[in-house]
């Protein structure tokens, strides 16, 4: 009896094999865009190993962390590498997932029947933004400490209850060890395990219902007489070798920002925070990092009370909102096509504009407020927003093309 | 399994009241790890008051001292400064101090027991930065003496109370304090001293 007969009758292991890559039969269609989910699995990994390595020589206190993280970078043997990896993956991790969510965008990938693939992701996405925020104060920089204090002031804004919140969050009156010491268990122990266990659920979902393609035909509609879809491919060895091609081009960019830019300019990594956290200066200007920079935008877009609801709670509502509705994508597309390929003209240019839009807020969120930005902020909000809202109107409206029966060439 | 002889209506009960004392076990269980979250007796005890002499304090300085961890600011203000709360109350958004951003005894005309002397928590009500003091309009944003935020551009008057159009929503806070000699002020305790400020 061989070993793998051995081990299948007690645990599925060659079942899974086929399950999930060798029989596992994908469109044979994927393109450039069809990248970056295994490209976001790479960087989740990158920053699990980096991230333990770490937390080896990081200490979780007000008092040293900014120390420690000085260490790391000069005494630790590489410790600089591993830092910068980590560094560098949490933006390069938002690059690829951002590709990945605007793949669903063009080619439907969230429609009927993949709704729960979509929302998984879209969970996927708001922990990754909590695990960034909370990596982010760990160094105690002073852009680490006062972004923390005007993402926790957010919950001020909910009635009420807001101040009372505030200090439950910080765990003291000011921000402090308190704090730090919660996000560093947040960041490292809780958000991990919660990401994993959502990476599982997204891919069996997607693995149950199969993988969309550019033409969002579905290929289980041909199968040939074994039953296998007849413009699909086993994952394993034509995709496994597609990604593993995606991999080294990936890595080499990667490689290339660790090595050579490493703070990009200020946007991965921001001047103020290599000075440590000073309760009593905040730096000149308040800005994210730039993955947060189109939210952080809708954040401050309402300098006006509406409604009998103050400025500030509006931007609080309308930045977690703009998260929120990403949730509802799903139902609000009203399209009988998947694919951008065969939507109309109406549809192209709204998604133009979104994209448009989404980019000029991520511009403003990295520049002092006023001027022309305040109005402008506010023009990309309601864009922003009117592509969802809109959404089950003009989508009935676009004219759609007829759709091919199989995957096109 | 049959479920032949069963009295389903016997089951459904034991099952409903196993799940419902189980969730209240589950909800009790609860309480620690949540309240653990709140400020500690040791984070609590850092709150005491703070004692202030401000007797060397030239006209228009500031002075920063640090109560409950936060920036509390002692302002001199100058005439020119006091008589610059008059004529910009048109721009602000609660000039009459109605919303509870001050103790009773300060809420008047310039937010302070001795109108000299301004006592403010230096913290922007919007996002909690601190605000740059600006005693003129040198720079350009204020035409009245005051505070500027630079995070989001809200702006306050020298009294700490902010203007109309910018996302700040609320005055700035000022904290309890009290005249312990006539230059020396306790922060963190009210006038009559008996009940220390929450």
């Amino acid at each position: 009896m061989s070993l793998m007969t051995w081990i299948d009758e007690r645990f599925p292991a060659s079942q899974l094999w086929r399950e999930h890559i060798s029989e596992y039969y994908a469109p044979k269609n994927f393109n450039f865009w069809y990248y970056f989910g295994s490209l976001a699995m790479l960087v989740l990994v990158n920053q699990l190993l980096t991230g333990i390595w770490l937390t080896m020589f990081y200490t979780p206190s007000a008092a040293e962390a900014f120390a420690s993280v000085e260490y790391i970078m000069r005494d630790v043997e590489w410790g600089w590498l591993i830092r910068y990896m980590h560094s560098t993956g949490a933006s390069f991790f938002f690059i690829v997932v951002y590709l990945h969510m605007m793949r669903a965008l063009l080619y439907g990938s969230y429609q009927k029947p993949r709704e729960l693939i979509w929302i998984f992701g879209c969970l996927i996405f708001l922990v990754l933004m909590a695990e960034a925020f909370m990596g982010y104060v760990l160094p105690w920089g002073n852009m680490s400490y006062w972004g923390a204090q005007v993402i926790i002031s957010l919950f001020g804004a909910i009635p009420v209850i807001g101040d009372t919140l505030v200090t439950w969050v910080k765990g003291d009156f000011v921000l402090g060890d308190a704090t730090l010491n919660r996000f560093f268990a947040l960041h490292v122990v809780a958000l991990p395990i919660v990401l994993l266990g959502l990476v599982v659920a997204h891919i069996m979902a997607l693995h149950h219902v199969g993988s969309n393609n550019p033409d969002g035909v579905d290929i289980k509609k041909n199968k040939d007489e074994r039953g296998i879809p007849k413009d699909g491919i086993p994952f394993h060895p034509y995709y496994t070798v597609k990604d593993l091609f995606g991999v080294g081009v990936f890595l080499m960019l990667f490689a290339g920002v660790i090595f050579f830019v490493p703070t990009f300019g200020g946007l991965f990594l921001e001047p103020p925070n290599f000075t440590p956290a000073d309760p009593l200066a905040t730096p000149d200007h308040i800005a994210p990092v730039w993955y947060f920079t189109p939210f952080y935008s809708i954040l401050r877009a309402i300098t006006f009370d509406m409604l009998w609801v103050p400025a500030k709670l509006w931007g609080v509502i309308l930045m977690f909102g703009a998260v929120a509705i990403l949730f509802f994508l799903p139902w609000l597309d009203r399209s009988p096509v998947k694919s951008i390929r065969y939507k109309g003209l109406l549809f192209k240019v709204i998604l133009a504009v979104f994209v448009a839009s989404f980019l000029l807020l991520g511009y403003l969120g990295t520049q002092p407020p006023g001027g022309w930005r305040g109005p402008a902020a506010l023009i990309g909000t309601i864009l922003y927003f009117a592509f969802f809202l809109l959404m089950p109107i003009y989508s009935r409206l676009d004219k759609t093309k007829p759709v091919p029966k199989r995957v096109t060439q | 399994m049959s479920n032949e002889g069963v009295d389903v209506g016997k089951r459904r009960f034991l099952t409903t009241a196993t799940s419902a004392v189980g969730g209240v076990g589950a909800a009790f269980v609860a309480v620690p790890f949540i309240s653990s979250w709140q400020p500690s007796a040791r984070a609590r005890a850092a709150g005491a008051p703070v004692e202030v002499n401000v007797g060397e304090l030239e006209p228009g300085a500031r002075l920063t001292v640090v109560w409950r961890g936060k920036p509390v600011w002692i302002v001199r203000r100058t005439d020119e400064m006091l008589a610059s709360l008059e004529p910009v109350s048109g721009e602000l958004r609660d000039p009459d101090s109605e919303k509870p951003q001050q103790p009773s005894y300060c809420q008047n005309a310039q937010r302070s027991i001795k109108p000299e002397y301004l006592v403010m928590v230096g913290l922007c009500t919007h996002l909690g930065c601190l605000p740059d003091y600006r005693p003129d309009n040198a720079q350009g944003q204020l035409d009245y003496p005051g505070f500027f935020c630079a995070c989001h551009g809200s702006a306050y008057d020298i009294a700490g109370r902010v203007y109309r159009g910018v996302p700040a929503p609320l005055n700035m806070q000022v904290p309890p304090h009290r005249y312990a000699e006539d230059s020396v002020i306790v922060v963190g305790e009210d006038p009559d001293s008996e009940t220390e400020a929450a």
